[in-house]
């Protein structure tokens, strides 16, 4: 078994144990924990691939600043059993079809899927590069790396729009 | 040559993290000498010739104190904070170009752990993960008064997180690489970045200092009356950790301050010594430079501290996100319009 | 001249609310001459005084640790009269009085002398009122030139005559500076 093989699976043992836990844990903050270590050994899976650029910027993101957002939020909650809200029977009924549905559409997927067995193209290209990542990114993607922006935009202005709203109705 | 290069890179990084640690140590040395001149004091002096010494003494005083424990239901969290907070802040000093390179007994040896073509990234990467240390012991220590210190501790290092990464995209654009030993690499002999980004320069070292929780920006701990913030339940050595740490992360980020704007370890005529004086006495001279341009900048964010009392919260987050960010794409459009007419093709 | 316009001290400042402007809130400027005051204070004499090594000079008139004195013949003044300790304000002194045998003359210069004289260091607070309530010339603070030195337990801070008499010495010496 070579090095990767080995690092590849510890890796995973570690991704799925800590996606499980995450859902499993009683405790919201140990949980958020959990996801980030989850999101940590994902990155790890990108540095695997050799993709250094994915990966920091994976941390940075996800790791760094969308979940210490969470975390803020849910220490700030502090969230315990007692008010934990009680969900209605048709709720949970609609999420367990919903959650049935979609483990029947990604199997489907994995027995349609058939591995591609056959050279890489050696592009001669340095995708390391943030050079040429941006010019990749600003010509070949341009129109998903726009749309991605304004969606970046709509959200922020919703943001916005939610946190002003209340302010109006305290006064 | 594989083991050679694994047992030369071994040394190295065991070099540099040994240099960090003695700087993190005689920092605390340096602050209180700095803090004591700039009040007409002469500061320790006892422990050793000019207090030499105290460092240890104070090592040795965290290391007999007793570890208090608090009654938390988050004991291994409790551990881990500190532990994360100082692994972080040893972290950066991977990807640091020290100095060019070296011959010794005919082998090059660069002066670089790992050269990684997304240094800066990784250094901020590193940079965002060392809020959990923070926020994981605040809210461990199941204190609230810890806890609200922790938030705010962390909100104020995610803010300002922006703005510095904001600041360095201008840099970026000029160096249009991300791997700081090309970054040094072009800064040779009197390109600094400094010179080019002055404003640049500004957002990034006030955002440094409030990433090391520092003063003007140190309101999360508030030494004296705040008891510590978020280390008020930490004792012995686990608050040492977190000292420590701050100290540190101010050296990292020092060396980071004079790797991208200050030329890193070029300085003014290095090309002439390497020629006259041959490779490693011009590298030399390289390295005690970058230590120069390092205790400098440490030097400098003593100074600030002694003389700037702290931000109110609400100046601070004004001044992050009213004023740093928008300066910074400022800087960033400015930037843009000159490389594009330096270019021609602007119009 | 109205209240508003005066100042006493020729320093008085009008205190404003306006708002900053953009470059002021980034406080910059005031950073930059904040640290060129600091830095200026980098350079400036020390004035810490290493003091087991070095003491400041005390004036004549310091008051430190009491001097039951002696005269010309190395007698001890004191009479234990009591009016120090009944001067005391903080009720620091205690005594007992004795008389003086036939052969003792050598050492007392009154017929009545202080056979135990307690100071209380703990109680002091050095206002040298024993000194000025003494009718013998027997009590002094200005003397000693000692500072009472710190200890671990409350009894070693009450001295007796142990520590309070001048030295013989120190009253041989002062009759040969009389007679010179």
């Amino acid at each position: 078994m070579s090095t990767v093989l080995i690092i590849f699976f510890i890796l995973s043992a570690v991704t799925l144990a800590t996606a499980f836990l995450t859902v499993f844990t009683k405790n919201p903050i140990h949980s958020a924990i959990y996801l980030v270590l989850c999101f940590f050994s994902v990155a790890g899976h990108y540095l695997l691939f050799n993709a250094q650029f994915l990966a920091v910027v994976h941390v940075i993101v996800y790791s760094g600043a969308i979940m210490i957002l969470f975390l803020f939020t849910v220490m700030l909650m502090n969230l315990n059993k007692e008010d934990e809200v009680h969900k209605p029977r048709t709720t949970r009924l609609a999420a367990g079809i919903i959650f049935i549905l979609t483990c029947l559409v990604l199997l489907a997927i994995f027995i349609q899927t058939k591995p591609i067995v056959g050279p890489y193209d050696d592009t001669g290209v340095d995708y390391q590069s943030i050079k040429v990542l941006g010019n990749v990114l600003l010509n070949e993607y341009m129109v998903p790396f726009e749309f991605a922006s304004v969606l970046l935009l709509v959200g922020m202005i919703g943001a916005v729009l939610l946190s002003k709203r209340e302010k109006t109705e305290k006064k | 040559m594989d083991q050679a290069i694994i047992l030369e890179k071994s040394i190295f990084i065991f070099t540099i993290f040994a240099i960090t640690m003695l700087a993190a140590m005689y920092s605390t040395w340096a602050e209180r000498k700095v803090a004591a001149w700039l009040q007409d004091r002469i500061g320790p002096n006892r422990a050793g010739p000019l207090g030499l010494l105290q460092p240890l003494a104070d090592g040795m005083k965290l290391f007999s104190k007793e570890e208090f424990l608090p009654n938390t239901p988050n004991k291994f969290l409790f551990v881990a904070g500190p532990a994360i907070s100082m692994s972080v802040a040893l972290m950066t000093s991977a990807v640091i170009p020290w100095g060019d390179k070296l011959i010794i007994g005919g082998r090059t040896v660069i002066l670089q752990a790992t050269d990684i073509n997304i240094g800066v990234l990784y250094v901020f990467g590193v940079l965002s993960v060392g809020v959990y240390g923070i926020m994981i012991g605040g809210w461990a220590s199941n204190n609230k008064f810890s806890l609200m210190s922790a938030m705010r501790a962390a909100s104020q290092m995610i803010s300002y997180e922006v703005a510095m990464g904001m600041s360095l995209i201008a840099l970026l654009m000029m160096s249009g690489d991300l791997s700081l030993k090309t970054i040094s690499e072009q800064q040779a002999e009197w390109h600094w970045n400094v010179l080019y980004q002055p404003l640049g320069f500004i957002i990034f070292l006030v955002c440094s200092f409030a990433e090391t929780n520092r003063t003007p920006f140190d309101l999360a701990e508030c030494e004296a009356e705040l008891i510590g913030g978020y280390h008020t339940e930490y004792s012995s050595m686990r608050m040492g950790f977190y000292l420590f740490a701050e100290y540190a992360s101010m050296f990292i980020s020092s060396t980071i301050l004079a790797v991208l704007y200050f030329g890193a370890y070029n300085y003014p005529g290095m090309a002439w010594a390497v020629e006259h004086w041959g490779v490693n006495a011009a590298n030399g001279i390289g390295i005690a430079v970058l230590f120069i341009k390092i205790c400098a900048f440490i030097f400098f964010f003593m100074w600030v501290r002694w003389t700037i009392p702290r931000f109110r919260y609400d100046q601070l987050m004004r001044l992050g996100w009213q004023g740093l960010i928008p300066l910074a794409i400022a800087n960033i459009f400015i930037t843009g319009v000159i490389i594009l007419w330096h270019d021609g093709k602007l119009f | 001249m109205s209240v508003q316009t005066m100042s006493l001290s020729g320093r008085k400042k009008e205190v404003s609310n306006k708002k900053m402007t953009f470059w002021e809130s980034l406080y910059l400027v005031a950073i930059v001459k904040g640290l060129f005051i600091t830095i200026g204070h980098l350079f400036t004499r020390k004035v810490t005084v290493k003091y087991p090594e070095e003491v400041r000079t005390r004036a004549g008139i310091w008051r430190g640790q009491h001097m039951l004195k002696r005269d010309e013949q190395g007698r001890e003044n004191c009479t234990a009269c009591g009016l120090c300790a009944l001067s005391c304000p903080a009720e620091a002194i205690t005594m007992t009085a004795a008389e003086r045998k036939p052969d003792e003359k050598h050492l007392y210069r009154e017929e009545k002398y202080a056979s135990v004289y307690e100071i209380n260091m703990l109680r002091c607070i050095f206002c040298g009122l024993c000194e000025e309530a003494c009718p013998k010339d027997a009590i002094y603070l200005t003397e000693s030139k000692v500072l009472v030195p710190a200890s671990y337990d409350r009894e070693d801070f009450i001295f007796g005559k142990d520590k309070l008499v001048m030295p013989l010495e120190m009253a041989m010496a002062n009759a040969k500076n009389r007679q010179n």
